[in-house]
């Protein structure tokens, strides 16, 4: 496990430090769209080259190094508690390296715990794979676009959203007007709909991990996708909420099935700094 | 067209009210930190202008809990863009009126309650880049001293910082304009067409 530790701190620094090169393209297309001399080419540029510093000086992209979730999908027989205790003390260990921020904050006594680990901090999911090798999936999730998230209840009369696809739509964009610049789009969007709001909480989430260029296997699904980014762009808040033709560089959607008579919606924002990354072990 | 304006700190009235929402404000002088603790600290105690170790009068407040490092020679700054201000905006009119600060800098905007208060009082809101942590630490020349480390950690205590040429837009001036606001009004309603939803 003292391995496996090591290569979770580097998955932490490389996380924290660099962008995925899916972003970073989808940033420098952003940039040549947007108009000459205006605030939002500006923002991008400087966008993209804090990305550059950051790789150079292997510092951290944002000083928000987020809520750390981790994704592992686990052979069996591995023990789910061993790989806790080994991403925690990867979590001090990386805390204090790359350096992270410290962000674990007890809720009863306001003290920053100071390492990033504390009741439910990391967030780690487990689920058991047939395949021998592990694969641990890191985001970092900051602050600021975590909070502009929503969750909706289908029908919404006052969106004018019915319970259906369209219903979806409406929310998403929704989501993205009343985030405006607050969560620092470009965005990411994820999207979970199903029967149970701690669920669609997490598929909505787990969304921002596939690749920009991922077409959802459901055409349907691939074609709402692309529509609902043309129409967020519609909205003109454009790169860091400061106008322009650029508010989201994607929206990826994944649903459960339902109840009769439950119809949720989540919507995940993720910045435009959207940091993720895979260790195979 | 955008105007840059070089500005130096400390900065005065005059100068406050000077600038526009859409100026490119390149700052130069001395600014202090202060997030979501700070303030509800600030508002809530009310410590007198002389129990602060930093002179706050004509200078900028910066919404940025930054990643810090302590070495030999003392803190450096390792990453330190702005938060969301919007999360203050309960205690930055009250802030802004009691301790003399002609500028407020974050990301995102804030609300009515503040947008008064910058006009009452000749301060401007001005938003920098979020996200752009590196790029913006690269400004910060010197880091003079911190204040309420112990009780709020390294991110949520206020940080007195150099800095030159450090770049963000006004968005929020002393005479009511908000651009934020403007794209909100101007996205709201295209939302509107596209949802179908009636005006008003």
């Amino acid at each position: 496990m003292l391995k496996l530790r090591d290569g979770i701190v580097e998955l932490y620094r490389k996380v924290a430090t660099s962008l995925p090169p899916d972003v970073e393209e989808s940033l420098k297309a952003a940039a040549l769209r947007e108009e000459q001399g205006s605030a939002a080419e500006s923002a991008l540029k400087v966008m993209i080259e804090n990305v550059r510093l950051a790789r150079d000086t292997v510092r951290p992209i944002c000083q928000d190094t987020g809520v750390p979730v981790f994704y592992l999908k686990v052979p069996a027989g591995l023990s789910h508690n061993e790989l806790r205790l080994t991403i925690d003390e990867a979590t001090r260990i990386a805390t204090e390296r790359v350096p992270l921020r410290p962000n674990a904050v007890d809720v009863l006594t306001e003290r920053n715990s100071g390492d990033n680990t504390g009741i439910g901090f990391p967030v780690v999911y487990f689920e058991e794979t047939s395949s021998g090798t592990l694969t641990i999936d890191l985001m970092l999730k900051g602050g600021g676009c975590e909070n502009v998230g929503q969750t909706y209840k289908l029908p919404v009369p006052e969106l004018n959203a019915p319970r259906d696809l369209a219903g979806v739509g409406r929310c998403v964009v929704d989501a993205v007007q009343k985030a405006q610049g607050k969560g620092c789009p470009p965005y990411v969007i994820g999207v979970g709909v199903g029967a149970a709001k701690d669920q669609v909480t997490r598929l909505a989430k787990e969304q921002l991990m596939r690749k920009l260029g991922d077409v959802n296997k459901t055409g349907e699904l691939a074609a709402i996708e692309q529509t609902l980014v043309s129409e967020i762009n519609r909205l003109g808040i454009g790169p860091q909420g400061l106008g322009g033709k650029t508010t989201a560089l994607a929206v990826k959607i994944g649903v459960n099935h339902r109840h009769p008579a439950s119809y949720f919606v989540d919507v995940s924002v993720s910045c435009w700094a959207t940091r993720r990354g895979r260790l195979i072990w | 067209m955008v105007r840059t304006v070089p500005v130096s700190l400390p900065m005065t009235e005059d100068d406050a009210r000077g600038l526009r929402a859409g100026d490119l404000v390149l700052l130069s002088g001395n600014i202090v930190t202060g997030r979501d603790r700070i303030h509800k600290f600030l508002l809530e105690q009310k410590p007198s202008s002389e129990s602060l170790p930093f002179p706050l009068a004509g200078s900028v407040l910066y919404h940025c809990g930054p990643i810090m490092k302590e070495t030999e020679e003392g803190f450096i700054v390792v990453a330190a863009g702005p938060t969301t201000s919007m999360r203050v905006e309960m205690y930055e009119h009250g802030v802004i009126g009691g301790c003399g600060i002609r500028g407020v800098m974050g990301k995102g905007g804030m609300g009515d309650l503040t947008r008064q208060a910058l006009v009452e009082r000749g301060c401007v809101y001005m938003h920098t880049i979020g996200g752009a942590a590196v790029y913006l630490a690269e400004r910060i020349t010197k880091v003079l001293g911190v204040w309420m480390l112990e009780e709020f950690g390294l991110a949520e205590a206020m940080w007195h910082l150099e800095v030159k040429d450090f770049p963000a837009i006004v968005t929020m001036d002393a005479h009511g304009n908000d651009t934020h606001r403007e794209i909100e009004a101007l996205s709201l309603e295209r939302f509107r067409e596209m949802a179908g939803i009636r005006q008003g």
